[in-house]
């Protein structure tokens, strides 16, 4: 069984249709990289699964639909997501950033949290906004982690990272993930590659690719031809 | 000297009037983008409130009766704050032109109802004989009133400040006015917070009320909407959603006003203002504390 069901999605933003009937299923277990170039929809299907986008269609997680629920519900439902660009409260402390993700009544895994991330631990009075790219990151990838969440959507985890910074995310990243289900959106195919087992690819608003992650990293051709990135 | 201690004391108790005004204002636009227009309306209730209580229980001896207005004006701002978000604001979200003419509509209206229901001419406040005596300080006879508002309102800035720094809603509040939309996505229904600062922006503004009609002696339905413009140029100098900023903005705005109504040119003050608020515009457009809190 699917740990997520989409069909016939589609979401305009103002004007502009985007999602044009998407349809994919993200499986139990391990890390669906969902790919495409710049602008093909990749994080309108995220902001739509998290209910901060109208949208038509089905989108199933865990049999329950989710379309049409309120976005604080969608959250409680043990649904973690990690913006693009991260949206960590520049004003709190790390710590407050952390405190606002604790859901009552689950468990509060300060303890993975700071073990996948030390730096935290150091920082917790410090403000959120003062941190580096690599550190925001973290608290964003933190707050979805401190709740046992049934489902992760990570979106671009990697985005204007500096290299060595990436490294640690995507170790911090294959720990976080090994036991959950994720739906990772990532323009770094070498990052993709690492984390994910199975990819669904987006160009023009509709799913042109939708299998395992392997033969786009190794066969150049196919990434060539779905992603427009050469492989080295 | 003593002119000078006069002035700055009334330029106090003024700014505690802006600020309880203002603050309120300045945390429902930050939180919810909403401008609210009627917010003078909440102001007027609250002195009619206190205007109330001093006029119809005898019984009290006039100083804890003014307490029991206070808290009477507080209380019917709340109740105010929590119908109109409840009420009418609550279908309006994301509809800023729409939120402008009812929240316009609704403090021209609740004007018209206060003048139909107390009459257009102002309500004189009994007050307790402490007010109207006055204190010695640098050889200047300051009117204890002035006093008493100025550190009724810092009184307030402190438990909004502890409000918003060490409890939940406060931590939620926070967050909220710099990206409502993660705070949903975090699991934490926002619209509850909604309310509550609705309800908080209109105890305030009671509160506020209530000195107000100690300020100007006495209540009249224009009590607010009168203020209310002064409370906006606060809101925007002090940087909108920030709670501290609204105080510095208050305590800079009144000052202004009342030492240039006094030494350069009665009526000046309120020009003054203006030229005061479009300076930090060119100087700093987000406002003196910008879009963080506390």
């Amino acid at each position: 069984m699917s740990a997520v069901d989409i069909t016939g999605l589609n979401v305009w933003r103002g004007e502009a249709h985007v999602l044009h009937g998407v349809e994919f299923n993200v499986p139990e277990n391990g890390v669906t990289a969902l790919l495409g170039r710049n602008g093909v929809g990749k994080t309108t299907t995220l902001l739509a699964m998290m209910g901060l986008l109208p949208a038509t269609g089905s989108i199933e997680v865990g049999g329950e639909e989710l379309l049409g629920t309120p976005t604080h519900l969608v959250a409680r439902r043990g649904i973690g997501y990690v913006p693009e660009d991260r949206e960590v409260f520049a004003g709190l402390t790390v710590a407050e950033n952390l405190r606002l993700a604790e859901r009552p009544d689950e468990e509060h895994r300060y303890d993975l949290v700071y073990q996948l991330f030390p730096d935290l631990q150091a920082r917790t009075e410090q403000a959120a906004g003062t941190l580096s790219g690599g550190q925001q990151q973290m608290v964003a990838l933190a707050r979805a982690l401190l709740n046992p969440n049934r489902l992760l959507l990570i979106d671009e985890p990697t985005k204007g990272l500096a290299p060595i910074v990436i490294e640690h995310v995507v170790e911090a990243l294959v720990h976080a993930t090994s036991n959950a289900t994720v739906l990772l959106v990532e323009q770094n195919l070498w990052v993709a590659a690492h984390l994910a087992r199975s990819a669904i690819v987006l160009d023009h608003g509709e799913v042109v690719y939708a299998g395992d992650m392997e033969p786009l990293a190794t066969d150049p051709a196919l990434a060539g031809k779905y992603l427009g990135v050469e492989v080295r | 000297m003593s002119s000078f201690v006069l002035y700055t004391a009334t330029g106090l108790g003024l700014a505690g009037l802006y600020f309880l005004l203002a603050s309120g204002l300045s945390l429902i636009f930050g939180l919810m983008n909403v401008l609210n227009l009627a917010h003078g309306a909440f102001f007027a209730v609250g002195g009619y409130a206190a205007w109330w209580v001093m006029d119809s229980i005898d019984a009290v001896p006039s100083g804890p009766r003014f307490l029991i207005a206070v808290v009477a004006a507080a209380a019917v701002g709340i109740v105010s704050g929590v119908l109109v978000e409840r009420g009418l604001i609550r279908r309006l979200y994301g509809h800023h032109v729409d939120q402008i003419l009812l929240t316009i509509g609704l403090g021209i209206a609740a004007v018209a109802l206060m003048g139909a229901w107390f009459s257009y001419d102002p309500r004189l406040l009994t007050q307790p004989d402490w007010f109207i005596r006055t204190t010695n300080i640098a050889g200047a006879n300051v009117p204890n009133s002035r006093l008493l508002i100025f550190g009724v309102a810092v009184l307030f800035l402190v438990g909004l400040l502890l409000f918003l720094a060490r409890t939940r809603h406060g931590l939620i509040i926070r967050a909220g006015v710099e990206n409502p939309s993660m705070v949903r996505a975090l699991g934490i229904d926002v619209s509850r917070s909604f309310t509550l600062v609705f309800a908080v922006g209109g105890m305030l503004a009671g509160v506020g009320g209530a000195l107000g009609a100690v300020y100007f002696n006495g209540v009249s339905p224009s009590l607010g909407t009168s203020q209310l413009i002064f409370a906006f140029i606060v809101v925007v100098i002090g940087g909108l959603g920030s709670v501290t900023g609204t105080a510095v903005a208050a305590v800079l705005v009144s000052l202004t006003q009342i030492y240039v109504n006094n030494y350069l040119a009665t009526g000046m003050g309120s020009v003054s203002v203006v030229v005061l608020l479009a300076l930090v515009l060119l100087v700093r457009p987000q406002g003196l504390m910008g879009k963080a809190l506390a």
